[in-house]
């Protein structure tokens, strides 16, 4: 039980960063119907930008959770402003080409991103440097510790102010429609290409907030770390419907618990043949199954073609 | 007519004479180089198959690669003992790697390209970290010791002479590439010139149509997969031969956005055109070697460092072609009208909605 | 007038579509539509805008699977993919013109002999005889075909290059190309003018002739009064009249979903 107890917790903050990037791409798709292959790059940034701004903090003598909320002061505008250039520039001239161009330009932008990162971070993997005095604590039999409180209060604020802005205010209202049947919204005085853009900012901003606590709580930052947490998070936006919110927001959480309930026991249910190395087959297996039985996911509408 | 058989008497003069030529002006690396980019070639006119013909994104086609070389690796090496011929193994290898193909294709060529993309990019990390991690391939130390191709009593990987001069392994692997390079271009035009070719420019141009005109497109589909899949499978037999040894390293998926960046800047669906972005993705790199040495020499240090850049260049390269010129460099006719359809629509003519997939 | 022999007893029906129902959330796209289209005949389908009719065309050719209700082609159950039921007997065009744009007309007529004709990987890769005297009876095929719809001089240019009307015939020509039994046709006269409209009830004249049975969706009343030989009328997705173009036009539910104007003005004018 206490196993299971640990597993949960650490699935359910793990979950919550897969939630914060499913995000970004769960409203982007909605929109444009484009996966954001850049979209784990634009973290990975964050990510970085992050480190770069703690580590100069640090060398200063300077600790605490302030440093780390810093860092994300510094990265989410560094993350916009990324965002909205890959739309720019990578996106927004081949919106209306056959569909292969934009993804083609979308896996370009990714790799691109990941080796300038490469050229200005290098190849090696950097340690986020210890800004924290990380007290634990006791919950049931399992132990949870402050940077994971942080993470699940974090984001939880964003999640429900996300909800909150989609949900209830005009732009949100703007998104929706957009999301639904551009050319009407267009009509009815939305400017599309303004809701893209502030689509892509938002997700971005999330992405950059994401990527700070992902390094913080793994301390570790490297160019390539944006693949598989992409990956895992759009595997989370499909699993729970790809457009829709909620849908992320679950997705996400329950992937994580999977994943942290399937690693502690698959280990020790096969006598450690099936190890780590394996969890990412794992994930990716997850995304093909999901894709293939059920591509609508949990909270998705089974929508069809207009002919 | 006369003029075509004249060009084409060219061309094979031409391409006959290259690893002499080469040979004399650069040395003798240059030509290894020359048979690394001919397998490139028959890479990315395997991936044409599947991207410029059906209009599938499979990003992970370096996994159908390394099947083929695997296998040869672990049959005709040390490794378990066992020595197999070219000719047997040759076959089983694109055999193999169909197989893959259509197991892959089978459930998930129904997803939207977007999807597709995906999950073919995550089939080619799972070989990669299955190759990895499995004993029977050795892990991640590779397979060593792989014998040469032997056909006869001819081994290409000697040195024979000829009129008097010792020609080393990678002549011989030269013609050799370049016969099976000109094979696989024979059977890609009549595939494009035939029942089926139309029925994948179908499918690729509005796959709804195609399906109302009762073309079973599951079926097409799983079809360009298995071929391309087959190409890359003879690839990676020819490769594990040629080098010698092979490890999961060659297999990435760095390796498949390359292809696809080869297909995709030469000229998506066009054999000329794709042949040509893989020599010229293939060679230049090494063609921008002398710059890092350059920049030792008169900054002390190296600034840009073309190996690093290599990868960056490939991606900058694919997003600018989307952009600015998405048939290629050497596109067809036929391909340039597809991708600028404003450009000549009949001002009478409705317009066609987006290709939907 | 059609070509339908008039005072045939019982008419073979050739697609009887029973009780069929679409929903989309909960929009009832489709209600409860029965429908028996006799084997020969040209059968109209019109209605107001979003009255459903492409919706059942969509359901007819295996776009869309119906959340209830069956329709039977020849007796014979028909349910699956389009590619299926297009290999059952039925072709269709589409609303918004659906040309493989870049192909020149000659191979987009060829692309609907896919169907009926056979050869393979290998049949291509090697030549054969049997492929290569294929590929010439598709091509001759082709000829005919849009030689019958009257664009065969444009065999060679790029559908996309065509004019809007010869677009229109070219997608029928390719529809044809398929041998079906029933031919659906989705506004194949919208945007044309009086003398392209007459020419393509023409057109459709000699395909019935042919025994080809002919679905027509339709807002053009004159061509539709004019040339079925019976229609049925679809209002919010369910059917409010069904019988010879007499009848129906002057049915007063169907004068009210059109709110009057067009028909009584087609009637005057029109022919008996």
């Amino acid at each position: 039980m206490d196993i299971f107890l640990q597993q949960v917790i650490n699935g359910l903050v793990q979950g919550s960063l897969y939630a914060l990037v499913a995000l970004g791409y769960t409203m982007v798709y909605g929109i444009i119907e484009l996966v954001n292959f850049a979209h784990g790059e634009v973290v990975m940034v964050g990510a970085l930008v992050g480190l770069s701004v703690i580590e100069r903090m640090a060398a200063r003598g300077e600790t605490g959770w302030g440093v780390i909320a810093l860092g994300i002061l510094v990265a989410i505008p560094s993350c916009m402003a990324l965002g909205l250039g890959i739309e720019r520039i990578a996106y927004r001239p081949l919106r209306k080409a056959p569909r292969l161009a934009p993804l083609i330009s979308a896996i370009g932008v990714s790799i691109a991103l990941q080796q300038l990162a490469a050229l200005i971070w290098g190849r090696n993997y950097l340690h986020y440097p210890e800004v924290l005095a990380n007290p634990q604590f006791h919950l049931g039999g399992a132990v949870i510790t402050q940077v994971q409180l942080v993470i699940l209060a974090t984001t939880g604020i964003l999640m429900a102010v996300m909800w909150v802005v989609v949900q209830k205010t005009a732009l949100g209202r703007a998104m929706r429609a957009s999301a639904q049947n551009p050319a009407v919204a267009g009509l009815m005085g939305v400017n599309v290409d303004r809701i893209i853009a502030s689509t892509f900012l938002m997700g971005s901003g999330l992405a950059a907030v994401a990527g700070v606590l992902v390094g913080t709580y793994y301390g570790v930052g490297n160019h390539t770390m944006g693949f598989m947490l992409g990956l895992k998070a759009f595997t989370a936006a499909v699993l729970g419907g790809i457009g829709s919110l909620g849908g992320a927001m679950l997705g996400g959480l329950l992937l994580g618990v999977i994943e942290n309930l399937g690693a502690g026991y698959l280990g020790a249910l096969t006598n450690g043949t099936i190890g780590s190395n394996y969890s990412d087959v794992f994930a990716f297996l997850m995304l093909i199954a999901v894709l293939i039985f059920r591509p609508s996911g949990l909270m998705g509408e089974r929508g069809s073609e207009k002919v | 007519m006369k003029s075509k058989v004249l060009i084409a008497l060219l061309l094979i003069a031409c391409a006959a004479a290259l690893p002499f030529a080469t040979d004399a002006l650069l040395g003798r690396s240059w030509v290894r180089l020359l048979d690394f980019a001919l397998l490139y070639a028959m890479l990315a006119l395997g991936l044409n198959i599947v991207v410029g013909y059906a209009g599938l994104l499979d990003l992970g086609y370096v996994a159908f690669y390394a099947v083929g070389a695997y296998l040869y690796a672990m049959l005709a090496s040390p490794h378990i003992g066992m020595h197999w011929p070219i000719w047997t193994l040759l076959p089983m290898g694109a055999l193999l790697a169909a197989s893959f193909g259509a197991v892959l294709g089978a459930p998930t060529l129904g997803l939207r390209g977007d999807y597709l993309a995906i999950v073919t990019m995550g089939f080619g990390e799972i070989i990669r970290i299955f190759l990895r991690n499995l004993s029977l391939t050795n892990g991640p130390a590779g397979i060593d010791l792989i014998d040469p191709i032997q056909i006869g009593g001819f081994s290409f990987g000697a040195s024979h002479s000829l009129l008097g001069w010792d020609l080393p392994g990678i002549y011989s692997y030269y013609f050799l590439f370049l016969g099976l390079t000109g094979v696989i271009v024979l059977i890609s035009n009549r595939l494009a010139d035939s029942r089926i070719g139309r029925a994948w420019a179908a499918i690729r141009e509005d796959e709804i149509a195609a399906k109302s005109m009762g073309l079973n497109t599951r079926h097409l589909k799983l079809l360009a997969f298995a071929m391309g899949a087959a190409f890359g499978g003879v690839s990676g037999v020819l490769f594990a031969g040629f080098q010698g040894f092979i490890s999961p390293e060659s297999f990435t998926m760095g390796e498949s956005v390359m292809i696809l960046c080869m297909v995709v800047l030469g000229g998506m669906g066009h054999v000329s055109g794709v042949i040509m972005g893989a020599l010229l993705l293939a060679i230049l790199p090494e063609a921008f070697r002398p710059l890092s040495q350059l920049q030792q020499a008169t900054f002390g240090q190296v600034w840009l460092d073309p190996a690093n850049l290599r990868m960056l260049l490939f991606a900058l390269a694919l997003i600018i072609v989307m952009i600015l010129r998405p048939e290629g460099l050497w596109p067809s006719p036929v391909r340039r009208r597809e991708l600028h359809e404003d450009d000549d629509a009949s001002p009478f003519a409705a317009s066609t909605p987006g290709h939907s997939q | 007038m059609s070509a339908l022999p008039q005072g045939q007893g019982a008419q073979s029906i050739l697609l009887e579509a029973q009780n069929i129902t679409k929903r989309f959330g909960g929009l009832s796209a489709l209600d409860q539509i029965h429908l028996s289209i006799p084997q020969g005949s040209i059968y109209g389908l019109i209605g107001p805008n979003g009255a459903g009719k492409t919706t059942l065309f969509n359901v007819l050719t295996g776009i869309y699977q119906p959340d209830s209700g069956v329709f039977k082609l020849d007796g014979v159950p028909m349910k699956g993919t389009p590619d299926q039921i297009c290999a059952a007997g039925i072709a269709r065009t589409f609303q918004n013109i659906r040309l493989f744009g870049s192909m020149t007309a000659l191979e987009n007529v060829m692309v609907g002999r896919h169907l009926r004709t056979h050869s393979g990987l290998f049949g291509a890769i090697l030549r054969l005889p049997s492929q290569r005297a294929e590929e010439r009876n598709m091509m001759l095929r082709a000829q005919e075909l849009l030689d019958f719809v009257g664009i065969g001089q444009h065999a060679n240019q790029v559908a996309r290059q065509l004019p809007y009307g010869d677009q229109r015939r070219l997608e029928i020509a390719r529809a044809l190309a398929t041998d079906p039994k029933l031919l659906a046709l989705d506004e194949p006269a919208a945007g044309m003018n009086d003398t392209e409209t007459a020419t393509l009830g023409q057109l459709l004249q000699k395909i019935q002739a042919k025994g080809i049975t002919i679905l027509l969706i339709e807002h053009d009343v004159k061509l539709v009064m004019g040339l079925c030989d019976r229609v049925a009328v679809l209002e919010y997705g369910r059917l409010i009249a069904e019988g010879i173009p007499a009848t129906v036009q002057r049915d007063p539910r169907v004068i009210a979903a059109y709110l009057g104007a067009e028909i009584e003005a087609s009637s005057e004018g029109g022919s008996g």
